[in-house]
């Protein structure tokens, strides 16, 4: 027996699954038309300090810019405690309204869904969840992003989970991004890390705005001396294997407080579009 | 996905897809020349496949709610999301669950009563306990 295969019949296809993706993929676009800059945090390695930095640059930049933060670290969110957001999230039929935190800083993040201290997981009839967690995930990601009312922002700043994954699978739903800003430590380990992230944004050709160096010694806050932290210099190492600028280098602050204003001009500048 | 009368050679038409509750979904086509009509019956682990990108075997019959995906499968808070009291009255994902039961062609129109009937109570989240006394009310016992 013979019979025609799928490309030979050339009527529509009729389950619309594909038609149903690129519609999800048109609401990211959409709802993004209103934000002026989007740009991701990424760090090949976890512990760097990647959303204290967003949290931070956020801040910063909030003072001048209207400024939102998604977390998409869904596995491990910190960024909405770290901006004092809170929940419950409003839906209304335009959408899911943002939690505003300290500054006026729009915030989603999954910290604001899971019980505290639970672990992020979904509800399924079946078992094997390793075949579907990831497209769950890469699901709340794309609704994150479209279902958000995000408004009208000057900046967005996509705080990553490690590895390498995150920031290609971002790039496809935001084509538009502006740039993607590395976090690493001093340490060799946490250079080879970054790099391996350097190098799938920079494969993408994806605009890379510099490497921040976080943890670049400690800041003791008796004599307000900076020390070593770690062995290393990654963040110029970086800097120089990419071609990129380094941004900043932030020492570790023991008591909390944030590395202020003046080490982080230069990359609020660079997130913001001016010149570093 | 198509699907061939061999018989025929004619691409089968959709016609109706149902979610049974049982975590499986069907899908039935029609032949347009032949008229035969065929249902593909997906297993649960097929099912949270298709289910997991957030999409609909046939086309979405009703709108995509806002954070439909999140708000369906994650295992999280139950007072995650509140409903703007301004707004319409939205749907539980529970009740969205028991609406894709009803049969396509008069699944619009069903949610069009029960969203009215909501509406017109000042109830902000349309609940399976909701769409109980609704049909109660309205003598809808067969929906």
């Amino acid at each position: 027996m013979t019979y025609r295969t799928y490309h030979q019949v050339t009527g529509d296809d009729r389950s619309q699954l594909g038609a149903q993706v690129q519609a999800q993929r048109d609401r990211v676009i959409e709802r993004l038309q209103s934000v002026g800059r989007i740009v991701a945090v990424m760090s090949g390695k976890g512990g760097v300090g990647k959303s204290y930095v967003t949290s931070w640059l956020a801040r910063a930049a909030a003072p001048e810019s209207k400024v939102g933060v998604l977390d998409a670290d869904l596995r491990s969110p910190t960024v909405a405690r770290l901006l004092g957001a809170s929940g419950p999230l409003k839906v209304s039929e335009s959408g899911v309204e943002p939690s505003i935190a300290e500054d006026g800083i729009a915030v989603v993040s999954m910290d604001l869904l899971l019980d505290e201290g639970h672990p992020l997981q979904w509800r399924s009839s079946t078992g094997d969840s390793f075949a579907w967690r990831g497209l769950l995930e890469a699901g709340a990601l794309r609704e994150f992003l479209s279902d958000v009312v995000w408004g009208a922002l000057d900046l967005l700043l996509v705080d990553l989970p490690p590895g390498t994954d995150g920031v290609t699978d971002l790039y496809e739903l935001v084509p538009s991004l502006a740039g993607v800003l590395a976090v690493t430590i001093p340490s060799d380990e946490a250079r080879r890390s970054v790099a391996r992230s350097l190098r799938a944004a920079q494969d993408s050709a994806m605009p890379v705005l510099g490497v921040v160096e976080n943890m670049s010694g400690y800041h003791c806050p008796g004599c307000a001396d900076v020390q070593p932290l770690f062995d290393g210099s990654a963040g110029q190492s970086l800097a120089d294997e990419f071609g990129i600028p380094l941004l900043g280098r932030l020492p570790f602050r023991p008591r909390g407080e944030g590395p202020g204003q003046e080490a982080l001009a230069s990359t609020v500048r660079a997130v913001l579009g001016g010149a570093s | 996905m198509k699907f061939l009368c061999i018989d025929c050679d004619e691409q089968m038409t959709y016609e109706d897809r149902q979610e049974p509750g049982d975590g499986t979904f069907t899908a039935s086509y029609v032949c347009p020349a032949c008229g035969r009509r065929m249902a593909m019956l997906a297993n649960p682990m097929e099912t949270q496949l298709v289910g997991s990108l957030g999409v609909k075997v046939g086309g979405r019959t009703l709108d995509q709610q806002p954070m439909e995906l999140v708000r369906q499968t994650l295992e999280g808070r139950d007072d995650a999301f509140v409903d703007d009291p301004s707004g319409r009255p939205t749907w539980a994902p529970e009740s969205e669950e028991r609406l894709a039961r009803v049969p396509g062609f008069v699944r619009g129109m069903v949610k069009k009563i029960y969203s009215e009937w909501a509406s017109e109570r000042g109830i902000q989240v349309i609940t399976p306990r909701v769409m109980d006394e609704a049909r109660v009310d309205l003598g809808l016992e067969e929906m």
